[in-house]
């Protein structure tokens, strides 16, 4: 009967932390909600959204979130291109080519790399990479849309690469020697096989690293620009949504439209986050084998 | 008859690192005919099977001595092609393994990985092929659907149709039927009969009766050692050996 008791008790004490913490989180989203409608008196759902200018201080102010929600996605997007095509070969070289001695050193280091505190890397963006990019393309500053999401790009990569490693490793080696037993090179096998039956993995991969991008704050907020403009080229200022959020909300008044503004700036970056990890979830669903040769 | 010698090994010694798999296994194999290797789980006949593509090369520390020739050159010279030799001698495996890919697909890729860029061409490989491998019939009105949705011995003989494609000299069984039902074993058999008058095939079994039914000679292994090799009916009405009757009467193994 004791036992029974003790069981129990664990039973309901784990319910309630888990309660706690789902809770938690869901009011915060509540939160974010409530904070963020009053905002829509003053302005429509569209004129937020499409609107070019972002003048939260000016009489009247502008509250026009294209410009940050352009930044935010050019930054994201230019970093997925330096990071994704990297974060996989990456991979695919430690799971497929590297001497496995080699792989064991580099996969927990790359893993680490992850770790970095993301106002390190701001700090190096304007330190080292500022003057650096300022130097190479002779543009009169180098804290810009590049410089952001070259930064971005590099915490990007140790979650790609990462997460990719382990697909393309889970490839049933039954695979990979068909492929070789019919005169396939490593390269064809690597390239028509293996990468194709982790691609589930990989898209999983690719969509967290960039969510991480997006959302990220630090690095964006120290190496964009922070010109809330529509950018013209790569190496135009830009202020992403969450370097907007964190520049601005400790000078918006409380209660005021601004600070309602911001708090709508937050929802429509949740939206991007829980958009990013649906089409995630949605991949790894969809491209899921199954039978012999599943992963 | 002449016999003509399609493949042979000369006293093949392989290593996993320091242990030794096979010890000086001298088999030849004749052209056109189908030679089965039996034995105990772990007698290496596998490791051996393995040896004739080079497969064994994709695992780390590993040595081969000895010989290994095919059409009279030897397969392990270092000037020779391994993605060549592995055309010519193409390979089944134990689990059936068609990629995660549509039927034809599964049937093109060796084509093009091999340089046929001709559609018109694949198409009518991958068709004779699925011909070849009596998987036609079940299979012709669902080309574009994918592998997976097949049963076990139609995914088998999906990598029968696959290997046959690229058109091998020499075809390396490696318990293609262990993994399949009574009826589906059956029909891979027939299949290898048919084959047989036009592909040199070595099979690697467990089951004895298979090897009897299939095989014009049989090899036995035990230990990672050639045991004895003979016409299959010689070996099993009247095996040389006590061992090897002892195998084949069920007393140990």
């Amino acid at each position: 009967m004791k036992r029974q008791h003790i069981d129990k008790g664990v039973h309901s004490g784990f319910f309630l932390i888990a309660l706690f913490s789902i809770t938690a989180l869901f009011l915060i989203m509540v939160f974010l909600f409530i904070e963020s409608i009053p905002v829509f008196d003053h302005i429509t759902i569209k004129e937020f959204i499409f609107g070019k200018y972002w003048y939260p201080t000016d009489d009247p102010a502008d509250f026009g979130i294209l410009a940050l929600i352009t930044g935010s996605v050019c930054v994201t997007l230019l970093s997925g291109m330096i990071a994704i095509p990297l974060g996989i070969m990456t991979a695919v070289y430690l799971a497929e080519i590297a001497p496995p001695k080699v792989a064991q050193i580099v996969k927990p280091v790359v893993e680490l790399m992850a770790s970095m505190p993301s106002v390190v890397i701001g700090f190096f963006a304007i330190v080292v990479v500022a003057p650096f990019i300022q130097k190479v393309f002779n543009i009169p500053v180098g804290l810009n849309m590049f410089n952001a999401s070259l930064m971005l790009a590099f915490m990007a990569i140790p979650t790609i690469c990462s997460i990719s490693e382990d697909a393309v490793f889970c490839v049933p080696s039954a695979l990979k020697e068909a492929s070789f037993a019919l005169g396939a090179t490593h390269f064809e096998t690597i390239i028509k096989v293996i990468i194709p039956a982790a691609l589930s993995g990989i898209c999983t991969a690719v969509i967290l690293g960039l969510s991480r991008a997006i959302g990220e704050t630090m690095v964006v907020l120290m190496a964009a620009g922070g010109a809330a403009m529509i950018p013209g080229s790569i190496f135009d200022p830009v202020r992403p949504l969450p370097a907007t959020i964190a520049a601005e909300m400790a000078e918006a008044a409380f209660g005021s439209e601004h600070y309602h503004a911001l708090f709508a700036i937050g929802l429509v970056l949740f939206g991007f986050t829980f958009i990013f990890n649906l089409v995630a979830d949605y991949i790894s669903y969809k491209f899921r084998q199954t039978g012999e040769a599943s992963l | 008859m002449e016999r003509h010698i399609k493949m042979y090994t000369e006293n093949l010694d392989f290593f996993y690192g320091n242990s030794q798999a096979l010890h000086d296994i001298s088999i030849d194999f004749d052209e056109n005919r189908v030679t089965a290797l039996i034995g105990p789980s772990g007698c290496g006949k596998s490791t051996y099977l393995r040896c004739l593509n080079r497969m064994n090369d994709l695992i780390p520390n590993i040595k081969v001595k000895g010989r290994a020739m095919l059409d009279k050159k030897d397969i392990y010279d270092p000037s020779l092609d391994v993605v060549t030799l592995r055309r010519r001698v193409g390979m089944v495996f134990q689990k059936p393994n068609p990629f995660p890919k549509s039927i034809f697909e599964n049937i093109a890729y060796g084509l093009k990985v091999n340089g046929v860029k001709d559609k018109a061409e694949i198409t009518r490989i991958v068709e004779k092929s699925l011909k070849q491998a009596a998987i036609w019939d079940e299979v012709k009105d669902r080309l574009n659907e994918s592998a997976l949705g097949l049963s076990g011995g139609q995914q088998q003989r999906l990598c029968i149709a696959r290997a046959l494609a690229v058109a091998p000299e020499v075809l390396l069984m490696d318990e293609p039927a262990s993994a399949l039902d009574p009826i589906a074993t059956q029909k891979i058999e027939e299949l290898i009969a048919e084959l047989s008058s036009r592909l040199t095939i070595i099979i690697v079994t467990h089951n004895m009766q298979q090897a009897a039914r299939v095989s014009d000679r049989t090899a036995f292994f035990y230990l990672g050692k050639l045991i004895e090799l003979n016409d299959t009916d010689t070996l099993f009405t009247k095996p040389e050996l006590k061992q090897t009757e002892d195998y084949i009467t069920g007393r140990f193994g």
